[in-house]
């Protein structure tokens, strides 16, 4: 599947963002994060701008990005639309819990509720995404149980790190926040391993015989393709990627998202913490931002659609 | 605008004949032209005699080698939307821009509603749906509902243009939903078949395999090998005696 630049951003991003929203509630409502009202205003600011500029950028790819509107409709059957629902509904309690964070210095009792369902909604909101994917039953690398728990652990693990490095930036770094951020890390780094491991070992249940219905006959190979250049749908769905580029391609996203991250974070729980502690907790979140974005290239890349059976592929 | 997929009676499409279609793309071709002025017209072409051609087709002709050595068999190979009883392109469709019509069980995008998502054309597994970059939204067979209803057509052209313009009769049209329809029964004789059936999206249209080659003379009904047949009033006298001599 061809990798758009808008779409990788959108879903990481927006991913971190809805990470860093959903611990700030949770948090919050256990204490464990600072109550002070400029933590909030650049903690909360810095997950709005990830979530608004991942939906802003998402619609970069639509043909008729002013009917984007429309999109709120068929939550009934599309996925695509529930996370639309989804997104938008969960900006209600996420703005109730900022102002009364940031304006009100309110945090506690009923002013924590709205902070946990904005934690939830932000969480519904990345499952339904990583739900537009695993709905796909024509791509194999999509159409699996290890794709949601994937986004979802990701999502936890990048809005970890970056939860991690604002409370060193604000002088409330604590072990616990920096423990969690290792052990979502590590489920992430677990979970992605399986998914690879799962792609590497099983092929979709289409193949050129069953595409054709030819097989009766033996192996069905393309003899002529039906023009000369590619297509809208070899462009879009037959997106190849030498395996040799995604080997090297997956070496690279398990440094920088999860090796060189965890190496860091676990620095900042064991040394002092100071003003190096803060940039150590910088440069992990900048590590695993870079790392994500290459590691959901691979998932676009890496994901074979059952048309390119018809145009030569072997398998899918 | 459908939030579910209607359960259909009524489902038209096609039937494909494999075993006459002769690859010409002429189906290809006509529906090319009809629909460039029809339901969802005009089909882009970007650079179309340049080096680098590309634009929307609804109907594309592949070509696969079927099988092995001298049993193997060259199949000519159209595909268009085949108008699946269980669309996932419908169902994923964010604004109800794509639909399936309850009334005959066509599948359609209605062009003013499409935010132009693509994320269709992912859903669907045999590529039946080719984004216009030109208007930005998604395009696809339309099973031409612009031609088939159109009464001030002749009764005969009231077909797809694929099927009015194939010469070798390999594309047929009808009622799928109904057992007792033309298209139904020849699907029932020459064993008509679904695509990727494993996927579970139910296609309406068939395709007809190919039938058994008939290598061998006898096959065809002509007898397995020539006599040698003189007619001795046709050859000259002196053969003539000659046969006559040495048939004794």
């Amino acid at each position: 599947m061809h990798p758009a630049f808008s779409v990788i951003f959108f879903t990481t991003a927006s991913g971190a963002g809805y990470g860093l929203l959903a611990l700030l509630g949770f948090g919050n409502a256990l204490g464990l994060v600072p109550a002070a009202g400029w933590f909030g205003f650049w903690s909360l600011g810095l997950a709005l701008v990830l979530i608004a500029g991942g939906l802003i950028a998402s619609t970069a790819h639509l043909g008729h990005p002013e009917r984007a509107w429309r999109a709120f409709s068929q939550f009934r059957t599309s996925w695509l639309s529930r996370e639309g629902v989804a997104a938008v509904s969960t900006f209600v309690p996420f703005a109730v819990f900022g102002i009364g964070w940031v304006f009100f210095a309110k945090t506690e009792g009923v002013w924590a509720l709205p902070g946990l369902a904005a934690a939830v909604g932000g969480g519904i909101t990345v499952f339904t995404t990583a739900m537009i994917y695993r709905s796909l039953k024509p791509i194999h690398q999509w159409h699996n149980a290890h794709v949601v728990p994937v986004y979802l652990a990701l999502a936890l693990a990048t809005g970890a790190l970056l939860l991690n490095a604002l409370v060193h930036l604000w002088g409330h770094a604590q072990p616990a926040i920096g423990y969690l951020a290792l052990a979502a890390c590590a489920l992430a780094a677990w979970l992605k391993h399986r998914y690879w491991r799962f792609i590497d070992t099983t092929k979709a249940v289409s193949t050129p015989e069953t595409a054709t219905g030819l097989g009766a006959r033996g192996k069905v190979r393309l003899l002529e393709s039906p023009h000369q250049v590619d297509n809208y749908l070899m462009r879009e769905m037959g997106f190849r990627v030498a395996r040799k580029h995604a080997f090297k391609l997956r070496r690279i996203a398990l440094a920088a998202l999860f090796a060189a991250p965890m190496t860091l974070t676990l620095l900042t729980v064991l040394a002092p913490v100071g003003a190096g502690t803060a940039l150590l907790t910088i440069l992990a979140a900048l590590s695993a931002a870079l790392g994500v974005g290459v590691e959901r290239w691979l998932f676009f890349a890496e994901a074979k659609h059952t048309v390119t059976l018809y145009y030569g592929a072997t398998d899918a | 605008m459908t939030a579910y997929t209607p359960p259909t009676g009524k489902q038209l499409g096609l039937v494909i004949d494999l075993d006459t279609c002769v690859g010409c793309h002429a189906c290809a071709v006509n529906c090319k032209e009809w629909n460039t002025g029809g339901h969802s017209a005009p089909l882009p072409d970007r650079d179309p005699y340049g080096a680098d051609p590309t634009g929307v087709w609804f109907n594309r002709i592949h070509t696969f080698e079927a099988g092995e050595g001298a049993t193997s068999r060259t199949v000519h190979f159209p595909k268009s939307c085949l108008h699946c009883a269980e669309p996932l392109c419908v169902e994923v469709c964010p604004t109800g821009a794509s639909y399936k019509r309850v009334e005959d069980g066509i599948v359609l995008v209605n062009a003013d509603t499409c935010i132009g998502c693509k994320l269709c054309s992912w859903a669907c597994p045999y590529g039946a749906r080719e984004f216009d970059d030109d208007d930005g939204v998604m395009k696809k067979c339309t099973l031409c509902v612009d031609k088939i209803y159109n009464e001030t057509l002749p009764e005969a052209d009231r077909v797809p243009a694929c099927v009015s313009t194939c010469p070798a009769s390999a594309r047929h049209f009808g009622d799928l939903g109904d057992p007792d329809s033309a298209v139904s029964k020849l699907v029932a004789d020459r064993g008509g078949y679904e695509l990727m059936p494993e996927l579970g999206y139910k296609p309406t249209n068939r395709y007809l395999p190919p039938r058994e080659s008939k290598a061998k003379a006898g096959c065809t009904g002509a007898p397995a090998a020539l006599e040698t047949r003189i007619d001795p009033d046709a050859l000259h006298p002196v053969l003539r005696w000659v046969d006559r001599i040495l048939s004794r």
